[in-house]
């Protein structure tokens, strides 16, 4: 019954570890070929790997787990899944609904544990409406804001036979999100662009979710407008990095542009993002002289942490479909004269060239790393990953997104262990396309059982491993708040990762020359199988730009003079 | 409650104004969250108080409607202005909450709890604790020589005053249900 309401809701493809609870469930798809199982390596990666699917296909994926243990290590995946508002179903097993609370082998309280790791989640205690809540469970995690749901199955229910209620005969009015914008809040907002001297798009997570229709519409109003865009970490791709209007991606450490621009607007319109932590900086200072305009599908968004003054509930491409609409309708009245001057603004911003590093001599740079990456694969049609940690930004910065569904990284959780096993989950859903985990040596080593996972599936995945044996930001931290006491942040009794990768019967690479770097990444490209790409790079860069803990936008970090004693006692609090 | 000075429905803005004007004084507001009547429900709701850091003042829950699973909580929280919207907004988040109300700021309302107060006393205290009860129109529901079980109902700056009365009297032991309240009028 599982598998088939599975079928039904078009899923092709499951991450999985069996176990004592679940067996029912393995033992039926056994029997079938529509369904193809990717066995994991850890009930971890499997939720890691459904996310990856997801992020990059923009369907909801499944991952199916035991009881007990199983359930318990796929609540750091639930959670990321949570943070980032992507659409997975994590199945587990249950002990029957006759053993649940007697401390049974396997048992644990996983609709507890998982409660305020999910969406929403359900125990199946019936296998007549087995199916019914399965269909449900894929309506919620992919209406209003997506996340992670989970469907906790008793043995019992598993093995008993029940009535099998079709998709579209299930109830899914329990859960019905506004998708419509205020149409008097999107005049106001159409109104305020005509009028607005230093407007900046502030763009999110949410346009990418609301999927491709979204992205083509705001690429539409940004041509339309001639205003600039800045997008955080979990909006890469939606604007085009190419694009005339981009000003790169915001935050701690965002452009020096994006940053000076959201700092000095006087109208920021936010669609599709949450004023997250790492974007406001200090909230007190945050963008002081702006109007801003929310559009959110999530009512809980708005005014959660900075006060909106034009707050649009609904979906991101229904809003900017009636945005656009009453915008043309009206004339499409901007002002340009000021506009071009806030261009001309933004364009001594740039001339700053935030990014600008020195790769010189005989170690790599770990941007030009990055650097020739982007370069090398442009052209491909790629899919990029990562792990959390300087990496992660270097690659933000450093690589260019064109599309949406592209990028895949843990952004509100920051999920160390988190873009080798995504890696695969993309990589199944796109079988021939170029799919890269970039990567921190120490961030990679918390999921790498998963290479067993790549090579049993001849799964392609080039895990680009910037290797400076430390924990790069942590140690970037100590250095900064510290005083330099480098606590426990480097890596000692790393693996050899050529051997490793032999081991588990994959390719090694090392590349320690820049001279070399080139041609050892054209050797993992054409490499038809998983790579681990052991690229040794400078190991005390600090990653730039930084807008310091406590501090506003206009107050960034933009290289190693006078970083000492930057962050105050109130910074210092914060993470 | 009532000692700790918090202003109380001082907010006209609605629930589903999204535009407020923010102050920082906390008030106190009570919301009725109309709930799926299913298991786990309740936790819900009061895991989101407690991992958001929220404050319940009094919560009370019961099923209403039997034929459609629905329970109705009645939570009496205090906050910021800026915080009960966030707490109304995540409330209705929850898959399994049907409707939220802020009774506090959509008009009059009625609040009443329920509380039981155990007098143990002699003499002149006993004589006077009956006297109170008979004012406050509490019904003695058990007796024995030497104590009192009064049932009070009304507002809980009822119940707070019956209960400051009680004390040099004898009082030892309280339960209270929480607060109920529904909306005034035919609506």
């Amino acid at each position: 019954m599982v598998v088939q309401a599975l079928k039904d809701q078009g899923v092709d493809t499951v991450f999985g570890y069996p176990g004592g609870a679940v067996l029912p469930i393995y033992d039926e798809i056994f029997q079938q070929n529509d369904i193809r199982h990717i066995l994991v390596r850890h009930e971890q990666g499997a939720v890691h790997a459904a996310e990856g699917y997801a992020r990059s296909t923009g369907k909801v994926g499944v991952a199916l787990v035991t009881s007990g243990p199983g359930a318990t290590n796929a609540v750091t995946g639930l959670t990321d899944a949570l943070l980032d508002s992507i659409p997975i179903l994590v199945l587990t097993g249950q002990v029957p609904t006759f053993m649940i609370g007697s401390d049974a082998f396997q048992e644990a309280d996983t609709v507890g544990i998982t409660r305020p790791c999910t969406k929403h989640n359900w125990l199946a205690k019936d296998t007549d409406t087995l199916a019914e809540t399965l269909h449900q469970a894929f309506h919620v995690a992919q209406s209003g804001r997506p996340g992670p749901v989970l469907v906790d199955i008793p043995k019992d229910v598993q093995f008993a036979n029940g009535t099998y209620t079709e998709p579209k005969k299930a109830d899914t009015t329990i859960y019905q999100p506004q998708t419509k914008g205020d149409i008097e809040a999107i005049n106001e907002l159409v109104e305020a662009i005509a009028v607005a001297e230093r407007p900046v798009f502030y763009t999110g997570g949410g346009v990418i979710n609301s999927g491709p229709q979204a992205s083509k519409l705001l690429r539409e109003l940004v041509e339309a407008t001639g205003i600039p865009i800045t997008s955080t970490l979990m909006g890469l791709g939606a604007y085009p990095a190419s694009g005339e209007n981009w000003l790169g991606m915001l935050g701690m450490h965002g452009l020096y542009e994006a940053n000076m621009a959201m700092h000095d607007c006087d109208l920021m319109i936010n669609i599709g993002a949450r004023f997250d932590d790492r974007i406001t900086g200090l909230i007190s200072a945050f963008s002081p002289g702006s109007k801003k305009a929310h559009i959110d599908i999530d009512p809980s968004s708005i005014n959660k942490v900075i006060k909106a003054d034009i707050p649009i509930v609904g979906d991101v491409t229904s809003v900017l479909t009636d945005l656009l609409k009453v915008f043309k309708a009206q004339g499409k009245r901007t002002n340009k004269a000021a506009i071009a001057k806030w261009q001309a603004q933004i364009a001594d911003w740039r001339k700053v060239e935030c990014l600008k590093y020195v790769q010189e001599g005989k170690t790599i740079k770990p941007q030009y790393a990055l650097e020739r990456l982007e370069a090398l694969t442009k052209e491909h049609d790629r899919y990029i990953t990562t792990e959390v940690g300087q990496h992660q930004m270097w690659a933000a910065q450093y690589l260019g997104f064109e599309d949406p569904n592209r990028w895949m990284t843990s952004g509100g959780l920051g999920t160390m262990g988190y873009g080798f096993p995504a890696s695969i989950g993309v990589q199944m859903a796109h079988p021939d396309s170029l799919v890269i985990n970039v990567a921190g040596e120490a961030s990679w080593l918390m999921n790498m059982q998963e290479m067993g996972t790549a090579v049993q599936f001849r799964l392609p995945v080039k895990q680009f491993i910037l290797n400076n044996e430390r924990l790069g930001m942590v140690r970037q931290w100590q250095e900064l708040l510290h005083g330099e006491r480098y606590s426990h942040s480097w890596s000692e009794a790393l693996p050899d990762f050529v051997k490793l990768a032999e081991a588990f019967g994959a390719k090694g690479i090392l590349c320690s020359d820049p001279d070399d770097l080139d041609d050892a990444i054209m050797e993992m490209i054409n490499y038809d199988g998983p790579v681990i790409f052991d690229c040794l790079v400078e190991k005390h860069e600090n990653c730039f730009p930084m807008i310091p803990s406590g501090k506003p936008h206009n107050e960034m970090l933009l290289g190693e003079a006078n970083t000492q004693g930057v962050i105050q006692a109130g910074g210092a609090v914060m993470v | 409650m009532s000692a700790l000075k918090i202003k109380k429905g001082s907010t006209s803005h609605s629930a589903y104004n999204l535009r407020p004007t923010f102050s920082d004084e906390p008030e106190t507001h009570t919301l009725a969250v109309l709930v799926d009547n299913e298991p786990g429900v309740l936790a819900r709701v009061i895991g989101l108080f407690a991992g958001r850091g929220y404050n319940i003042e009094s919560l009370t829950v019961a099923e209403v409607d039997h034929t459609g699973h629905m329970s109705r909580i009645t939570v009496v929280t205090t906050g910021t202005p800026q915080v009960i919207e966030q707490i109304k907004a995540q409330l209705g988040r929850i898959v399994s909450v049907h409707a939220v109300h802020d009774l506090t700021v959509e008009g009059a309302s009625v609040e009443r709890e329920l509380a039981l107060f155990k007098v143990a006393g002699a003499g002149e205290k006993r004589v006077e604790a009956l006297r109170l009860a008979d004012i406050f129109r509490a019904n003695a529901v058990d007796s024995t020589l030497e104590s009192f079980i009064f049932e009070l109902t009304g507002a809980p700056e009822k119940i707070d005053a019956f209960a400051d009365l009680m004390r040099p009297l004898g009082l030892i032991e309280v339960a209270r249900t929480g607060v109920a309240a529904l909306s005034r009028g035919a609506e």
